[in-house]
């Protein structure tokens, strides 16, 4: 049997969801499981990693996050545990820590995997921004792996075995990479990678004090709110806010793209969306091809209506 | 002065229809080959430096077959001094980039800042400015929205999760990955071309540097095309009404609420 790891990221010490898509991908493999959290108590999360063999708890006076040490730590339980596999998350943090693991830990890392064959080392991942599945196998060393979030279903725990509870020390050696502080966004906004439902707004939004109807629309659904490139480029929204080739790829279960005309860059940052729905004056516009729902019609007036119908069927 | 370092990708443009050729590599026949976005971001950050350090130089570092020529005249027409391609027709994996692409950059003994792009758009690994900064033992920030440097520190800003923002510090030598947002590229002035087409390109083989795909842990088993999503419907009638079918779709047919 293959040991298997996997790195449960938190969040202001909360349990990220994604990491539920982990433990049900790797209750799922049949081999002996080992989940590593960083935190000063570990009572919290048992319930949530039930099935599984071993829970690593890594202990220190300083558990915050900074990659060289985190990177270190993990390399070196790695390597005490004999692990073989080791997944996470591809969250922001996921993509700054798991390369600095494959370098320090000598293993090889495949990022952004959609499925994860953890017996035979391989995943399918997008490339190309999706346009075309690359299929990898590691075939020597450790092999890394970091999963998209919102792609593997999270199954319901049916077993009550708790996991057996092991220590690792926190490594407190020198940063290269020194993070200095974190500062939070004011407007608390919603994660578009790890969003549920997204609304989007595209260059028809015709101003940046028009994305107000976006986001109250989206204040209804708990949505993020995202935006084209044709809008960020016009300047009706934030870079951060902008989905597709070169912004992010999201992965919501709805996705609501107002006033976007469906441009192939575009398209490729969130064509996975479990259901896609077009708003657009243009019967003619590419977005209602790729879409499986669509209303042709003024944004202006449909956003609206629909802030109004969810509300109404959602209280 | 700071010797600084842009490693560039090129890669099919983002408009470009890609297709499998024989399972293992894509159709590159019609394809148009452009700079990867996100080095251009590196490629002009690098310029900024450069012009604020006075006695500063910029090489830039692309690896490939012959045609990646064009990348790196681009990146000298907008103001690169010096261009490095390895030559490179195999398919190396990530660790065998990052190694030789270190062998280049180690060669000088003082180099300083390392700019490149959070992603390749071809194979969107998201790691090789990390392996680069790990094989020179030196400091690496990812997904870089702002960049400052003084006194031989470099701080950046980077995007993470909830829109928040992480500063981090690092000492020079060190690598940064460039992300959207963290400036505008320029455009090559018709000078910068002409200048660009007459300047050396140095070429360096992976036999001399003696790095093979054999030496690849990651294999690529197999290319393929996703499945197409099916046709979706357009939801006739005024607009209330068509408002009030959408959400009872979703709700019943979709289930996603």
């Amino acid at each position: 049997m293959a040991n298997i790891g996997l790195y449960i990221e938190l969040k202001d010490g909360v349990l990220k969801k994604s990491n539920r898509e982990l433990l049900s991908l790797a209750r799922k493999s049949g081999q002996a499981v080992h989940a590593v959290l960083f935190c000063p108590d570990v009572q919290p999360y048992l319930e949530e990693l039930k099935g599984i063999q071993t829970v690593i708890q890594v202990k220190g006076a300083d558990l915050s996050y900074q990659p060289d040490r985190y990177a270190r730590t993990l390399a070196a339980v790695i390597r005490d545990f004999k692990l073989e596999v080791f997944i996470g998350i591809f969250s922001a943090q996921g993509k700054d820590l798991f390369p600095r693991l494959a370098a320090k830990a000598k293993a090889s890392l495949v990022n952004d995997c959609l499925a994860v064959d953890l017996d035979a080392r391989k995943a399918v991942k997008p490339v190309y921004s999706g346009k075309l599945l690359a299929e990898y196998q590691v075939e020597a060393g450790t092999a890394l792996f970091t999963v998209r979030p919102n792609v593997i279903a999270v199954e319901a725990i049916t077993t009550t075995n708790a996991p057996e509870i092991k220590n690792a020390v926190m490594d407190s050696g020198e940063l290269r990479t020194k993070i200095i502080s974190v500062q939070k966004s004011a407007s608390q906004k919603i994660d578009l990678t790890e969003a549920e439902i997204i609304v989007s707004g595209g260059r028809a939004m015709k101003a940046k004090e028009n994305f107000a109807i976006l986001e109250e629309l989206a204040k209804v659904l708990n949505a993020g709110v995202g935006a084209s490139r044709a809008a960020v480029d016009a300047g009706f929204a934030t870079s951060d806010m902008q989905v597709g080739q070169t912004g992010k790829v999201v992965n919501p279960k709805l996705y609501i793209a107002c006033g976007i005309s469906g441009a192939i860059q575009h398209f490729v940052g969130m064509k996975t969306s479990k259901i896609i729905v077009a708003v657009n004056k243009d019967p003619e516009a590419p977005i209602f091809k790729k879409a499986d729902y669509g209303i042709v019609g003024d944004l202006f007036t449909i956003v609206p209506l629909l802030k109004e119908e969810f509300k109404k069927v959602l209280s | 002065m700071v010797n600084i370092y842009v490693c560039i990708k090129q890669v099919p443009d983002t408009e470009a229809s890609i297709l499998v050729k024989d399972g293992r590599s894509i159709n590159e026949a019609a394809i148009k080959w452009i700079v990867s976005p996100y080095d251009e971001y590196a490629i002009e950050e690098a310029l900024k430096l450069k012009e604020k350090i006075p006695g500063s130089t910029v090489t830039a570092v692309c690896l490939g077959p012959e045609r990646v020529h064009n990348a790196l005249r681009t990146a000298l027409a907008m103001g690169a001094d010096r261009a490095v391609h390895v030559e490179c027709n195999a398919a190396l994996d990530y660790q065998n980039t990052a190694l030789a692409l270190a062998h280049v950059i180690r060669a000088d003994k003082e180099f300083g800042v390392i700019f490149m792009g959070k992603q390749a758009i071809d194979d969107d690994a998201y790691q090789l400015h990390i392996l680069l900064a790990e094989e020179l033992a030196i400091a690496a920030a990812t997904n870089v929205m702002a960049f400052a440097f003084e006194n031989q520190t470099v701080r950046v800003e980077r995007e993470i999760d909830e829109g928040a923002r992480e500063k981090i510090e690092m000492a020079v030598p060190c690598v940064v990955a460039a992300a959207k947002g963290l400036n505008t590229p320029r455009y090559a002035s018709m000078m910068g071309i002409m200048k660009a087409k007459k300047m050396e390109i140095k070429k360096i083989t992976l036999d001399a540097i003696g790095i093979s795909e054999a030496q690849n842990r990651i294999r690529l088993l197999k290319l393929s095309a996703p499945a197409e999503k099916p046709q979706g419907r357009v939801i006739p009638g005024e607009a209330a009404a068509a408002v009030h079918e959408l959400v009872r779709l979703l709700r019943e047919e979709a289930k996603v609420l």
